[in-house]
């Protein structure tokens, strides 16, 4: 099975191939390299940008204010700051010509820890980017979901912003992608480029690729339970399916949901699912003050007071200016497993 | 090459046919009277905010007649300032849109009432939205010259700002941008300067002497002209453009304008009289060399006076945007 850097290059493909995708660019995203995880190798609209951010986005507005449809990359979520306003204007421009112009464009950004990055290549992103209006975002756990969501964001007439947990893109998944070989080591000879000189290499993309596509706003229920619900996305949603696993083996049963889009997001699944279990553990890394799971906790507690039998709990990253290179500092800022299987557990047998 | 300074040397004939002199100067009125009936319904408490561009029609409305007007890459894009009302006037727009939009009514054609005077936004003839924050329609305007280039003809991008808004970072980005070897763009950049920043002059914005020599480092074509005299614009202008259509790669044109009516109405909206008027100076022009009368200028100052202010009152009566509105076009729906 493909990793989830693979399934968003084929998608890549199949964009610029069938759904008009016209420019694939960013810092070192065109050919040598092909962008720093890789996503965007032996693509045939891919290339190199200057080495600024704003510039990037401001491309992006452009490209799709002229007809194309530009699927930008900024290398690092981390650098996305020097271009909010950027983002700001790319999600009013709509709104504020009252529905004269939009803008179909996509921006991929590498987000999240998990890598031993430092201050700066730990970022998440997820809660600053939901607040901003006039935005789909998105972010997989999966290659199959990249890939789904990848294709239904190039088909948007609207700003889509695809947060890639870093951490995930070069975990294999196991859900095959439509049309890709059933041998992981076939498809990397096809598809990966090779070391050293790579002037002469050309991909063999998959023929059988086709438009699957998950539609945003769609969340996916991961495993069913019934006695507690786990919302969360990117990075740590296998840590919460993980857990749940742990807690099953005890005898407790958790639903799993991976929320998948953050903007528009699934609130049916989630209200479904709590209005089930009446217990609810929302988890994501960003920093914890105005989280966007402190969103979706305000609104449980606001809508589903009545169906609650425990307080619904939010675990998310440390309020503190940076994550540290060091593994007991990083460990120490963004949820790790037992983080997410204690609280699990704790919420479990809380009673009032 | 050399042009004569026309207004200056009041000996010389002016150097464009009578038609279209007469359809520069009737423009300039229109936008001049416009803005005057803009700043008047601010003054009177039908509109929040003015901004705009009086003082700048003499460049803005050749910019506009020089347009390739039409809607996609094959057309010119404009990301403007918010000081480009003769533009969209010589486009051919009606100036009830402007009067609407400063009355914030649900018909502002520009946006439904959201948005201050003079941010327009006309897709039908590629004027990208103007938004307030400074300088950023210069980060967007290498994107829609790459789709001009690529979809060949002689389509080009034209992007406007102010003097001290070229010390932000998107300034510096379109010049890159444009002018990377890897693929030079079809952009006229254009810098408006009247020599202030709000209240702060030139002396405290930034130091060359000439914003045109920002061009240089880059190896792109560059002037500073009189953006006061709309023949020196329109013939630099037009040479200008010609450039970038036919070379497909960016000129830095810098134009010297003027302000006469202060910043906005945060600065009071009042006539500057120290400030050198381009639509006086033009007509004095105009008179001398027998292509208008005064009395047929005055007609003409005139009848706009008129039209405008019963454009204004239409517009004053108009109702609203209903609240349930601000819930449209957050998306734009599937095409
Ligand atoms: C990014 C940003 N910073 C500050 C402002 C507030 N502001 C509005 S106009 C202006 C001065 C602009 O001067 P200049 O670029 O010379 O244009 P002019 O108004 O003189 O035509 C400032 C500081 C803004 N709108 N956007
Ligand atoms: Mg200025």
């Amino acid at each position: 099975m493909a990793n989830m850097a693979q399934a968003i290059r084929m998608a890549l493909h199949y964009a610029e191939e069938n759904l008009g995708v016209t420019d694939i660019f960013g810092e070192d995203v065109g050919a040598p390299l092909g962008g720093v995880f890789t996503c965007t190798q032996g693509l045939k609209t891919a290339w190199n940008s200057p080495l600024d951010e704003r510039g990037i986005i401001g491309a992006a507005m452009g490209i799709a204010l002229g007809g194309g449809r530009p699927v930008a990359e900024i290398q690092f979520c981390d650098y996305v700051y020097n271009t909010i306003d950027l983002l700001k204007l790319a999600g009013n421009t709509c709104w504020a010509s009252n529905g004269d112009w939009n803008l179909p464009m996509v921006v991929r950004t590498p987000v999240g820890s998990g890598i031993r990055g430092s201050i700066y290549h730990s970022h998440s992103f997820d809660a600053t980017m939901t607040h901003i209006p006039g935005w789909k975002v998105v972010m997989p756990s999966t290659p199959l979901d990249a890939y789904g969501l990848l294709i239904s964001a190039c088909k948007e007439q609207n700003p889509v912003m695809f947060l890639e947990p870093k951490a995930l893109l070069r975990v294999k998944g196991d859900e095959r992608i439509p049309g890709e070989p059933d041998d992981d080591r076939a498809l990397s000879k096809m598809i990966d480029a090779p070391l050293g000189d790579r002037s002469q290499w050309k991909p063999q993309w998959p023929a059988e690729l086709e438009a699957f596509a998950i539609p945003i706003g769609k969340g996916k229920l991961l495993r069913e339970g019934t006695q507690l619900t786990v919302v969360s996305y990117g990075r740590t949603l296998p840590l919460c399916a993980r857990a749940a696993q742990t807690l099953a083996d005890e005898g407790i049963s958790v639903e799993v949901i991976d929320l998948r889009s953050l903007w528009p997001y699934d609130w049916e699944m989630i209200k479904t699912s709590v209005q089930k279990t009446g217990r609810v553990l929302f988890v994501n890394e960003d920093t914890e003050v105005t989280n966007f799971g402190e969103h979706l906790l305000r609104r449980t507690v606001e809508e589903l007071f009545y169906s609650l039998l425990a307080p619904p709990r939010l675990v998310a990253g440390k309020f503190v200016p940076g994550i540290g290179l060091a593994d007991t500092l990083e460990m120490a800022s963004v949820p790790q497993q037992n983080d997410i299987t204690d609280a699990l557990r704790s919420l479990a047998g809380e009673q009032p | 090459m050399s042009r004569p300074r026309l207004i200056k040397e009041s000996s010389a004939p002016l150097p464009l046919d009578r038609e279209l002199l007469v359809r520069i100067h009737d423009l300039m009125v229109k936008t001049r009277v416009l803005e005057e009936r803009l700043i008047q319904m601010y003054k009177q408490g039908h509109g929040y905010f003015w901004i705009g561009g009086p003082g700048e029609e003499a460049f803005n409305v050749p910019l506009g007649l020089l347009m390739k007007k039409g809607q996609g890459p094959e057309y010119d894009y404009l990301h403007a300032h918010y000081r480009q009302s003769g533009t969209l006037l010589a486009l051919g727009e009606e100036p009830i849109g402007a009067l609407r939009q400063m009355k914030n009514t649900a018909s502002d054609p520009y946006s439904g009432g959201r948005n201050f005077a003079g941010h327009f936004s006309l897709r039908k003839y590629n004027v990208a939205p103007v938004s307030s924050p400074i300088e950023v329609q210069y980060s967007i305007a290498p994107g829609t010259a790459m789709m001009q280039k690529r979809v060949g003809g002689d389509a080009i991008t034209i992007v406007t700002g102010g003097d001290a808004g070229t010390a932000e970072g998107d300034f510096a980005t379109c010049l890159i941008w444009s002018s990377r070897p890897a693929n030079p763009l079809p952009v006229l950049i254009i810098v408006t300067n009247n020599k202030w920043g709000i209240s702060t002059s030139a002396e405290g914005q930034h130091g060359e002497p000439r914003v045109s020599e920002r061009g240089k480092a880059f190896n792109i074509r560059s002037k500073t002209i009189n953006g006061n005299d709309p023949v020196e614009a329109y013939n630099e202008l037009k040479e200008a453009m010609e450039y970038v259509r036919t070379e497909r790669k960016p000129f830095l044109l810098e134009a010297n304008v003027s302000r006469l009516y202060g910043h906005s109405s945060a600065s009071g909206a009042n006539y500057v009289s120290e400030e050198l008027d381009c639509l006086k100076q033009f007509e004095t022009r105009l008179e001398a060399d027998g292509v208008l009368t005064r009395q047929q200028m005055d007609e003409l100052r005139n009848r706009y006076t008129e039209d405008m202010a019963a454009a204004a009152r239409i517009a004053r009566d108009e109702p609203l945007p209903a609240p349930e509105t601000i819930w449209k076009h957050i998306f734009a729906e599937d095409k």
